[in-house]
């Protein structure tokens, strides 16, 4: 199999410091390119605690987490942040798109945070994202004026627009209807295939891990199950 | 437009009652700066003027006469010497001319004027009156005093012929333009000339006692046979009177006297006047700082969630600070322009309050661009000063909170 996109090797995590709560016990675990995974298991398993680690939010007690083959064990604050925009996107369950922005604004963001200003092109980009997921009539809206549906739809289109190898989803529908989460999920197969892009889903829904290419399921902070659906 | 400000703006907009109550407390306070600086200002360029408008910045006169004991004590001799000191006669200044010259060269000298004066007796029939006879150039003594405005009646006008002298004395002696006055002098000489013109100085003791002559006729009066009593001189930066007395007595030997030596009472005045002001400005630029500190702090914890994300998507630590100290700094400088509206607004109401009987406010008010630059920098840095801390706070922002706690 080809180089893996992210290898996590013997992870764990601790909280607290006089009383000392292990929330991972040692977690391996390889990603590939455009793999579509699915991270589900029961409250307080260890899933957005991983979900963290992998997105360089959070350091590991021990182990290691190596990232487009470069080792972020030892970085700078500065450069794990410099990484986490380059090479991750994010796309949370409360949509968390910024509300004193537009939508193409809030699409446009993780561009303008990396380059320091707006530059030519940055605006045809984002606008043609919009276009990808449905939106590009909503393009000038502020983002507190749509829907809960349509704010997570832009929210993985920002997640998508500096081209990341890898996005980390924890419980994308969760907060939405049945037929949003649906369109939501529909969308994020949709432009991972589209764009080559991996995925990382947390949920706790059944079905839409179900329709993922890979389902791993953790329990008491242990990978207990690692499943891959036959290709189609 | 740089990230951290299209952020900050943003940021600013979207609270929006929040940034307009704290513009209007920043507004409020460069406002009460302004106010009470044009006012001191305006007070104390009034005051100088009026005390000052009659008075040269530094006098040079010759050294006073020194008495030292006629013999020196020895190891072998003690002497009890006993010093009478001599009364100062008028001395006339050495090469006057010469040192006329060299004043007139130095820096920061605006205007220099010899003047011959001593005291004299005015008379008219048989009224008398004690006066400090002036004799000046007309032309160089404008620098020193801007006789011709003050005129209420006739012409400065003084040669072999005319005199010119105040209101007061004219009206004690019942003078008109065009009477004639004797003046006498107590060495004995005399002469008579006709009144020119009459001046109002704005002091009751001048207008009683200046009478303006010739160089010439003072200098013939006061047996000083072409010789000057003192060399008045204007400076360019008034408070630098002291330091250039100081400079021109090292130089030239004489005795150099500035305004700040002559006005202690008034210098004192306008100094614990300054001090006072600025210790109310001092409080009003902490109350600015701490409301703009405290919004920006509240805005923090309001927009953690928002900070969060920005991290979460790869905004660096330094530009989250940046976006703080940017909203810091564009309140400061917003409240000012609406400050330093409010304040002039003010302070050309209370200008126009009240007036002199010459038609002067009673309440001069100094509004100058220095003062408003001044006044936006003040404003501006505090604003950025203020925004330190709460930028610290956001930058120390956990984003995995945001992701864990939504």
């Amino acid at each position: 199999m080809a180089e893996p996109l992210v290898l996590v090797e013997g992870v764990t995590k601790s909280f607290g410091r006089e009383v000392v709560t292990k929330v991972l016990h040692g977690v391996d675990l390889e990603l590939h390119p455009a793999e579509f995974t699915a991270l589900v298991g029961p409250s307080g398993s260890g899933k957005s605690t991983l979900l963290n680690l992998l997105g360089l939010l959070d350091r590991p007690t021990s182990g290691r987490i190596v990232l487009e083959g470069r080792d972020t064990t030892d970085l700078a604050e500065a450069e794990r942040t410099t990484l986490r925009g380059r090479s991750l996107g994010f796309v949370f369950q409360f949509h968390h798109l910024l509300p004193a922005f537009t939508a193409l604004e809030n699409v446009m963001m993780p561009m303008l945070a990396a380059r320091g200003r707006e530059e030519p092109g940055m605006r045809e980009r984002a606008f043609a994202l919009l276009e990808e997921i449905g939106l590009a009539d909503r393009a000038s809206y502020g983002a507190s004026k749509l829907s809960g549906g349509q704010q997570q739809r832009v929210a993985v289109a920002r997640a998508l627009v500096l081209d990341p190898p890898l996005v980390l989803a924890d419980e994308p529908t969760g907060n939405l209807d049945t037929e949003s989460g649906a369109q939501v999920f529909e969308l994020l197969r949709r432009v991972s295939e589209r764009h080559r892009t991996a995925f990382l889903v947390v949920t706790h829904d059944e079905r839409i891990a179900a329709r993922c290419d890979r389902v791993l399921t953790m329990v008491d902070g242990r990978i207990r199950s690692d499943v891959r659906r036959p290709a189609a | 437009m740089p990230f951290e400000v299209l952020v900050a703006l943003r940021f600013l907009r979207e609270g929006r009652i929040q940034t307009l109550l704290i513009l209007s407390g920043i507004g409020v306070g460069v406002g009460v700066i302004v106010f009470l600086s044009a006012l001191i200002s305006g007070l104390q360029a009034s005051l100088i003027e009026r005390t000052l408008g009659t008075q040269a910045h530094v006098v040079v006169r010759a050294p006073e006469d020194v008495v030292r004991p006629a013999t020196a004590p020895t190891a072998e001799r003690v002497v009890a010497s006993r010093l009478e000191q001599p009364a100062q006669r008028l001395r006339s200044i050495v090469g006057w001319p010469q040192t006329l010259g060299l004043l007139r060269s130095l820096p920061g000298i605006r205007a220099a004027s010899p003047t011959a004066e001593g005291p004299a007796v005015a008379l008219r029939g048989l009224a008398n009156r004690s006066i400090a006879l002036r004799g000046v150039e007309p032309a160089s003594y404008r620098g020193i005093i801007d006789m011709p405005p003050r005129m209420t009646d006739g012409e400065f006008r003084v040669d072999a012929a005319h005199a010119v002298l105040g209101v007061e004395l004219a009206k004690d002696l019942g003078l008109r333009k065009g009477d004639k006055l004797r003046i006498e002098t107590p060495r004995g000489r005399s002469d008579v000339f006709v009144v020119a013109g009459l001046f109002d100085v704005g002091n009751k003791d001048l207008n009683e006692r200046w009478v303006f002559v010739s160089l010439r006729s003072a200098q013939t009066l006061l047996d000083l046979s072409g010789g000057i009593s003192s060399i008045e001189l204007k400076v360019d930066e008034l408070f630098a009177a002291d330091r250039i007395a100081a400079d021109i007595a090292g130089r030239t030997g004489l005795e150099a006297e500035s305004w700040m030596e002559r006005n202690r009472q008034l210098l004192v005045g306008l100094r614990s006047q300054s001090a006072s002001s600025g210790m109310i400005q001092l409080f009003v630029v902490i109350a600015v700082a701490l409301g703009i500190a405290s919004v920006l702090v509240v805005s923090v914890v309001q927009k953690s969630r928002e900070i969060g994300i920005l991290k979460a998507m790869g905004t660096r630590t330094a530009q989250v600070v940046r976006v703080f100290l940017v909203q810091g700094a564009v309140l400061g400088l917003a409240g000012s322009a609406f400050g330093i509206l409010l304040g002039s607004a003010l302070a050309l109401f209370f200008a126009a309050l009240a007036t002199n009987p010459d038609g002067s406010p009673t309440f001069p008010v100094a509004l100058t661009p220095g003062l408003f630059l001044g006044a936006a920098a003040v404003a501006t840095v505090t604003g950025l000063v203020a925004a330190v801390a709460p930028a610290e706070r956001a930058a120390s922002l956990d984003p995995a909170d945001v992701i864990r706690h939504g």
